[in-house]
C-alpha cells in the first residue's frame, strides 16, 4: 500500500510538473496585461511603480537596436546618461535597457517585428519605447502605427529646421507625419588609400585622384593600373553597389512587380569586366573576413565607398595597425554620389517614456553644441545644415582617419544631393538577394541570365505577394 | 480474487510510467504534424508587418511547390552530399568497430580513442561550420598554408564551387557522425556470440572471411537502423550547409538542402507554403525509409 501510494505522488508530481511548465507562462502573462493595461499609452511622468519588482522606480527607457552605434552616442554625448553595464544605463531615474541584436539574417527586424505585434499586450516595462530603423527598411515601419508621429513627442518642425530635409523626406509617411529623426547624414564619398595612391598615381592629394575616379570609365582604367602594381581596385565587387543602386530611375517594386533598373545592370557589368580582369580580387559578402582585409595595408585594396559611418564605425580606427589608425586614408567624391544607411531614432507607439524620448531626440539630433562634438569626437557626419557649413571650412574638424583632410565640405556637398524617393519598404531584401545571385555570374557559376532568374525566385520566396516575371 | 487484482493493479503501473511520453509525444510531435498538415491548405504569411491570411486556398501552396520544380533540385542536393559524407563514414565506422571488437588485435588505450572519435559530434554543429567557413575562405589558413606550400598558385575560393562547397558539407558531416556510428556498430559487433568467430578461425577462415561472411551478415539489424537514422537524419541537414553558405546554399544554390529551402519560406512566416514542403518532405522520408528497409531486408532472405 504504502509503495502504491509513493508511485501515485511520484506520477502525479510528474505529470504535475509537466503540465505546470506548460501552462505557466500562459497563466502568467494576462495576469500582469491586466496590471498595467490602464496606463498604456499614458506620458512618461505616470508613476508606474504599482507592479514593479526590480529596484528601481519603475521606469524603464527600452532600447532596440542592431549594433552599439547609437548606445555610444547616447553614452558619450547625451547629458545625463550613466553607464551601469554593457546592456544597461541610467538617465535620471529612468533606467535605459538596451536590447542589441545584429542584423544579420535579419534577426534584429525579425526580434524587432516580434516584439512590435506583442507590443499591445506587453507590460509597460517591458513595451519598446525606442527603435532604430536603417533607411533600407526605414518605410515598412514608417506608414504602419508602431511608429509615434515626432510633433506626438513635442517636437515642433521649427525644432527641426537645421536638419536635412531628405533625413526627414524618407520618414514622413504617406500622410505627411515625421516618424523618425536622425543625428546623421550618409552622404558617401570615395576612400582612397593614400600609400596605393601615391605609388600609382604618383599624388594622395584628393583633387589628383578624383580625376582618375571621376567617371566609371576612368575608375576601369585606374583599376587596371591597380591591378598592374597588385592593389585590388575595390574589397569586393559588392563596395560599388551602392553607388549604382542609389542612382536608379525607379523603385525596385513597382504595382507589386520586381523592376531591375537599368542602373544596377551597369554595376553588373562593370563589376563582371572587374572580376574577369582580375581587378577585384574578392567576390565576397561586405562585412566578411576578405572585406575587412583591406582595412589593414596587407590587404592591398585601393578604394571603399561609404559615408561618414563607415570610416568612424566600421574601418578598424582603433586597431593599431590598420590604415585607418595611422590615417592612411583620404576621401574623394568618386564617380557619383551616393547615400549609404543612416540610422533613425523611431519612438514607439505605446511608448510611457514619450518626454524623454523627446528630450534624446532633440538634444542628439538638433542641440547643435552636441552635434558638433560628435563630429569632433566621433568623426560623423550630423544632421546639422548650418553647424555642418560652418565646420567644413575648420581644420580643427580634420578627420584623424584621413590623415588631417576635413571632407565635411564634400559631405554637405552629397547630402544636398541625396534623393531617397526610389526607396521602397522591399529594399533591404531586394539588393541583398540581388547581390547574392550576381555572386554566381561573378564566380563564372551562373550566366548572367541564370543568376537573374535566380534573384528572382528569391524575391518570390521572401516576400509571396511580389510577383518577379 | 485478490490475488488477480494485485497482478492487474501491477500492469496499470506500466500504462501510468507511460503517461509522459504519450503526453511529449501528442505534444510536441502530433500536434505540430496535425497542425503542419492543416496549415499547407492555408493561405497564410506576413508582408513588413502586415498578416496576410490565413485564407483557405486548397491544395494550391502544393501546386505552387511541384510546379516551381525546385523540390527535385534541392532533393537531389541533400541526396548528393548525405551519400558524400555517408559512404566514407560507415567504411571508417566498420573499420574501426571491427578493430576495436578483434581480441586478437589486442589495442591498447581503446577507451581513449573510443572518446576522441566521438568528439567532433560534441561541437555544435554550426560552431564546427563557422569554424570550416573561417578556415576555408580565401584570406583563410587553409588557403595561406596552401600557398606558402606552393600547392596552390593562388588562393582558392573553396565557396564558389560546387564540389568543392559540397565536398566541404560531406566532410564535416562524416567527421561529425562517424564516431556516433562506430560505437553503434560496435556495439552490434559485440552481441555477436564470440563461439561464431572461434569456429570460423578453427576452420582456418582469413581475417577478411570472418569480416565478411559472419561480422556482415549478422550485423545486418544494427545496419538497417544506422542507415534509415542516417538518412533521416541526412534529409533534414541543415545547420551545416547553412552556415557554411551563410543560407545561399552557393554556388547557383547547389549545396542548398530540403529543410534550408524550407528556412527560405520561414523568412515571411509562410506557414502554408511551409507546410505544404513539409508535408512533401514527411512522404519522402516515408518512401525511402521504406525503400531501405526492404531492400536491406530482402537481402537477408536470399
Amino acid at each position: 500500500m504504502k509503495k502504491r501510494v509513493l508511485g501515485v505522488l511520484l506520477s502525479a508530481t510528474m505529470i504535475a510538473g509537466m503540465l505546470s511548465a506548460c501552462g505557466a507562462p500562459k497563466a502568467d502573462a494576462p495576469a500582469t496585461t491586466d496590471a498595467t493595461a490602464t496606463e498604456a499609452g499614458a506620458e512618461g511622468a505616470a508613476p508606474d511603480a504599482a507592479q514593479t519588482v526590480v529596484a528601481d522606480d519603475g521606469k524603464v527607457l527600452n532600447v532596440y537596436c542592431w549594433n552599439d552605434e547609437f548606445q555610444r552616442r547616447v553614452k558619450d554625448h547625451y547629458p545625463g546618461y550613466t553607464e551601469v553595464d554593457a546592456t544597461t544605463g541610467t538617465i535620471g531615474d529612468v533606467t535605459v535597457k538596451w536590447f542589441i541584436t545584429p542584423s544579420d539574417n535579419n534577426a534584429y527586424q525579425n526580434n524587432l517585428d516580434e516584439t512590435l505585434l506583442k507590443q499591445a499586450d506587453a507590460a509597460a516595462d517591458d513595451k519598446i519605447d525606442i527603435f532604430l530603423v536603417e533607411a533600407d527598411y526605414a518605410l515598412k515601419y514608417v506608414d504602419e502605427d508602431v511608429t509615434l508621429p515626432v510633433s506626438d513627442l513635442g517636437i515642433a518642425d521649427a525644432d527641426l529646421a537645421n536638419q536635412y530635409k531628405y533625413t526627414q523626406d524618407v520618414m514622413t509617411s504617406q500622410d505627411g507625419k515625421l516618424k523618425g529623426l536622425s543625428w546623421q547624414g550618409c552622404p558617401g564619398v570615395l576612400i582612397y588609400n593614400r600609400e596605393a595612391a601615391k605609388e600609382v598615381l604618383g599624388s594622395d592629394d584628393p583633387a589628383e585622384v578624383q580625376k582618375a575616379v571621376a567617371d566609371w570609365d576612368t575608375f576601369s582604367k585606374t583599376a587596371e593600373q591597380m591591378k598592374a602594381k597588385g592593389y585590388s581596385m575595390t574589397a569586393t565587387t559588392n563596395d560599388a553597389y551602392r553607388v549604382f543602386s542609389n542612382n536608379v530611375s525607379g523603385k525596385w517594386v513597382q504595382d507589386g512587380k520586381v523592376v531591375i533598373d537599368d542602373n544596377i545592370m551597369k554595376w553588373v557589368e562593370m563589376s563582371k569586366a572587374m572580376v574577369d580582369a582580375g581587378q577585384v580580387r574578392s567576390t565576397a559578402d561586405l562585412w566578411g573576413d576578405d572585406w575587412k582585409k583591406g582595412f589593414f595595408p596587407d590587404g592591398k585594396v585601393f578604394c571603399y565607398f561609404g559615408p561618414a559611418w563607415l570610416i568612424n564605425f566600421c574601418m578598424a580606427a582603433d586597431e593599431a595597425g590598420s590604415i585607418a589608425n595611422a590615417g592612411g586614408w583620404g576621401a574623394t567624391e568618386g564617380p557619383q554620389g551616393f547615400f549609404w544607411g543612416g540610422t533613425w531614432i523611431c519612438a514607439a507607439n505605446g511608448t510611457d517614456n514619450a518626454g524623454l524620448i523627446a528630450d534624446i531626440m532633440k538634444q542628439l539630433t538638433t542641440n547643435k553644441d552636441i552635434m558638433l562634438d560628435i563630429v569632433a569626437k566621433d568623426s560623423d557626419f550630423v544632421n546639422n545644415k548650418p553647424a555642418m557649413e560652418e565646420a567644413a571650412a575648420k581644420d580643427e574638424y580634420a578627420f584623424d582617419v584621413f590623415g588631417g583632410q576635413n571632407p565635411l565640405a564634400m559631405f554637405c556637398k552629397g547630402a544636398e544631393n541625396c534623393d531617397l524617393s526610389n526607396q521602397s519598404p522591399y529594399d533591404q531584401g531586394c539588393n541583398e538577394e540581388f547581390q547574392k545571385a550576381m555572386k554566381n555570374y561573378f564566380d563564372g557559376n551562373a550566366t548572367l541570365d541564370d543568376a537573374l532568374a535566380m534573384f528572382k525566385k528569391a524575391i518570390v520566396e521572401k516576400y509571396p505577394e511580389l510577383k518577379a516575371e | 480474487m485478490k490475488k488477480k487484482s494485485k497482478v492487474v493493479s501491477y500492469n496499470k503501473w506500466g500504462y501510468i510510467f507511460l503517461i509522459p511520453f504519450v503526453v511529449i509525444y501528442l505534444l510536441f510531435q502530433m500536434i505540430p504534424l496535425v497542425s503542419t498538415i492543416y496549415n499547407s491548405f492555408f493561405e497564410n504569411y506576413r508582408s513588413g508587418l502586415k498578416q496576410i491570411g490565413p485564407n483557405f486556398v486548397g491544395i494550391e501552396n502544393y501546386i505552387t511547390i511541384i510546379t516551381n520544380g525546385d523540390l527535385p533540385t534541392y532533393l537531389k542536393n541533400t541526396l548528393i552530399m548525405w551519400i558524400m559524407g555517408f559512404v566514407p563514414q560507415i567504411v571508417l565506422s566498420l573499420l574501426l568497430g571491427a578493430w576495436f571488437t578483434d581480441p586478437s588485435l589486442r589495442l591498447k588505450a581503446q577507451g581513449f580513442f573510443k572518446t576522441i572519435i566521438y568528439l567532433p559530434n560534441l561541437i555544435m554543429a554550426s560552431a564546427f561550420a563557422m569554424l570550416f567557413f573561417t578556415l576555408f575562405s580565401i584570406s583563410g589558413p587553409i588557403n595561406s598554408m596552401m600557398v606558402q606550400a606552393e600547392i596552390f598558385k593562388e588562393a582558392y575560393d573553396f565557396m564558389s564551387h560546387v564540389w568543392s562547397v559540397r565536398s566541404l558539407v560531406a566532410f564535416m558531416n562524416c567527421l561529425m557522425w562517424f564516431g556516433n556510428t562506430t560505437i553503434l556498430l560496435m556495439a552490434g559487433m559485440l552481441g555477436i556470440d564470440p563461439a561464431l568467430f572461434e569456429a570460423a578461425q578453427v576452420d582456418g577462415a582469413t581475417a577478411t572471411q570472418i569480416f565478411y561472411k559472419i561480422t556482415l551478415p549478422l550485423l545486418k539489424p544494427i545496419l538497417i537502423y544506422v542507415m534509415i537514422t542516417s538518412l533521416i537524419g541526412g534529409l533534414q541537414m541543415f545547420d551545416v550547409p547553412q552556415i557554411l553558405t551563410n543560407g545561399t546554399g552557393d554556388p547557383m544554390r547547389s549545396s542548398m538542402t530540403l529543410i534550408m529551402y524550407l528556412n527560405k519560406h520561414l523568412y515571411s512566416k509562410n506557414y502554408g507554403l511551409g507546410g505544404a514542403l513539409s508535408v512533401f518532405m514527411f512522404i519522402i522520408t516515408g518512401i525511402l525509409s521504406l525503400l531501405v528497409f526492404k531492400f536491406t531486408a530482402s537481402e537477408e532472405k536470399n
